[in-house]
Parts: C-alpha cells; structure tokens; sequence
C-alpha cells in the first residue's frame, strides 16, 4: 500500500520539472486547470512562432498565459477565449486554423484529389475490359491444333 | 488519356505558382493585425513623465495620432529612434508612445539621452494593454485616425519608405496624390 502511494508522490513531485516554464498560478478548480493546459498548447507564442504559449518563457508569451488564465477564472468559455487571442493576433494565434471560405478549398484538396484518382483508375479499368484478350486466344488456339 | 493527365499536371502547377508566388517572403511582417479598420482599444495608463496622472485612450479621438510602442530593452526601438525624431520635427502627427514591460527609470533615462519624440509617454507595466493593440514585437507602430479607427500598422522598427508610402498617404490624400503625380 505504502510503495504505490509513494510513486505517485514521487511522480507528481516530478511532473511540477515540465511545467518550469509556465510561472501562472494554478487555477484551485482541477476542471478549470486542465482547461488551461489544454488552451495554451493550442495557442502560438507570437514571438516564437514555431513554440505554443505553453512552452515558450518570452515574456509575451508568459503575459498570454496569465492573460488566458483569468479569461477562464472569469468564466470565458473556450471558444470565446479564442475569438479574444484571434481578434488581437490573427488567425495565426491558432495552431489549428478554423475553416473559412479562404482555406475552404484546402479541406477539400484531399477529397476532391481522391475522387479525381478513383475516376481516373476507374475509367483506365473500364478500357482495359473492353480490350479482347487477344494473346489467351491465340495460345488456346495452339493448343487447340 | 494523356490530355487528361497533362491538364492535370499543368492545374497542379498552376496552383504551386500561386502558392508559392503569393508565399509570405519576410515571416512575420505579413501577419496582417485583425486590428487594422477598427477602433483603436480603450486603455487608460499612467504617464511616465507626470507623476500620479493618468492618459485616456479618448484622448486620441479628435486627430491623428502615431501610437508607438516601445522599450528601453528594444534593440530595435533604439534604431528607430531617430526617425520618430523626424517624424516629431516634420510636425504631421504627434506620436504618443507605449512604454511596453520597462522600468520607468530606465524610460525617463533614454529620453533625456536620446531625446523625446513623444507628446506624450504612458507606461504598460503589466502588458495588457499591448495585448489588446495584438502587440508582439516591439516596435510597433500604428495610425488612428481623427474618429479612433487604426488605419495603419508597422511591425518593426519606422523606416523612412515605410513613413513616406504607407503612413504619410493617410494623413494628407491630396498631397499623396500631387506627390504621386509630380513624380
């Protein structure tokens, strides 16, 4: 009993060395923190740009994470604290771009390419049916005679 | 058959040059600021040089006005300098500067070395403000019109082709536009 509840202690104290970074205080509601967490991973550190807010220890980057912090502890739901980040630093706050009518055609491109393939493999086979198999009938035929 | 696969590949080809010929060339300076169009964001700061009083952000409503923001740890702020110190002499539009994360000792020090080009000064010690102008890499500067509307920004340092193409033409359209035909 005593050895498992050790190795949590163990690995929790541990686990406080990967967030070095991030000198936010925690949020008391667990809910509320793993919301946190989960938001600053989505988000780019606008100085470091190939860096989440989570993981970079610029100073802007520590400013938006306080910044998303008390969003949430005024009760601002996840989508609005992205409309907040979006409308200041763009689009391109967000790790994960939102579809709109200008990236529309990129969601599409896999699809569309698939289909164009399928049609493509499709017709290539239908040609090859229609073809007589010439060299089965002459062999047949050999042996035939 | 081999038309097909030939549109195909031209359509492919087609779509990589725009791509690439549209692709932005200097990183970050293409970002474009979602703010541009919109009314300035409302702050109110304390002034570095008046002890105890504060600035309005209405107080930009009524003229132009250069909003710069900056740091005395800003390498590129100080390369700046000069040309705000330009823009100062020329006299179009009174720059009030962001003094963004910075001690104020430090601010009053680089301005009483290097000189003042600011009508006014507010320091954003916590930087909340500068993330509400979208601010991420000092210098910026932006242009607000007489009604509050932001209607240019440069990230980086003021140049002075940035000030004459993109700043100058908004504060006086029909000079830009003599300018451009004299020329």
């Amino acid at each position: 009993m005593k050895l498992p509840a050790l190795l949590a202690a163990a690995a929790l104290a541990w686990s406080t060395l990967a967030f070095a970074v991030d000198n936010t205080p925690p949020l008391a509601d667990p809910a509320m923190q793993q919301r946190y967490e989960a938001l600053i991973h989505e988000f780019r550190c606008m100085q470091c740009q190939n860096e989440a807010l989570a993981d970079s220890n610029v100073s802007l980057a520590a400013d938006l994470r306080l910044e998303v912090h008390d969003l949430i502890l005024k009760g601002k739901s996840d989508d609005e604290i992205r409309d907040f980040l979006v409308a200041r630093y763009s689009e391109f706050i967000l790790f994960r771009p939102r579809m709109s009518l200008r990236n529309a055609w990129l969601w599409a491109a896999p699809s569309v390419l698939l289909l164009a393939g399928l049609v493509v493999a499709l017709s290539v086979m239908r040609k090859r049916s229609l073809l007589p198999i010439a060299d089965d009938d002459a062999s047949d035929n050999i042996a035939d005679a | 058959m081999p038309i097909t696969v030939l549109v195909i590949f031209v359509l492919i080809l087609l779509v990589l040059t725009i791509g690439i010929s549209n692709a932005p060339r200097e990183g970050r300076k293409d970002i474009v600021s979602p703010l541009l169009g919109k009314a300035a964001p409302s702050f109110t700061l304390p002034k570095l040089l008046e002890a105890g009083a504060q600035y309005d952000g209405k107080s930009l409503l009524g003229g132009w006005h250069l909003v710069n923001v900056w740091g005395t740890w800003c390498v590129e702020c100080r390369a700046e300098h000069d040309m705000l110190l330009q823009i100062k002499g020329e006299g179009r539009v009174p720059i009030v500067g962001i003094d963004w994360k910075d001690e104020d000792a430090s601010a009053t020090a680089w301005l009483s070395q290097l000189g003042n080009p600011y009508e006014t000064v507010v320091t954003d010690h916590d930087g909340r403000t500068a993330i509400d102008w979208g601010v991420y890499a000092a210098p910026e500067s932006f242009l607000v019109s007489p009604a509050g509307i932001v209607v240019e920004k440069q990230i980086g340092g003021m140049t002075p082709e940035v000030w004459q193409t993109q700043f100058l033409p908004h504060l006086a359209p029909g000079a830009a536009a003599g300018a451009k035909a004299g020329a």
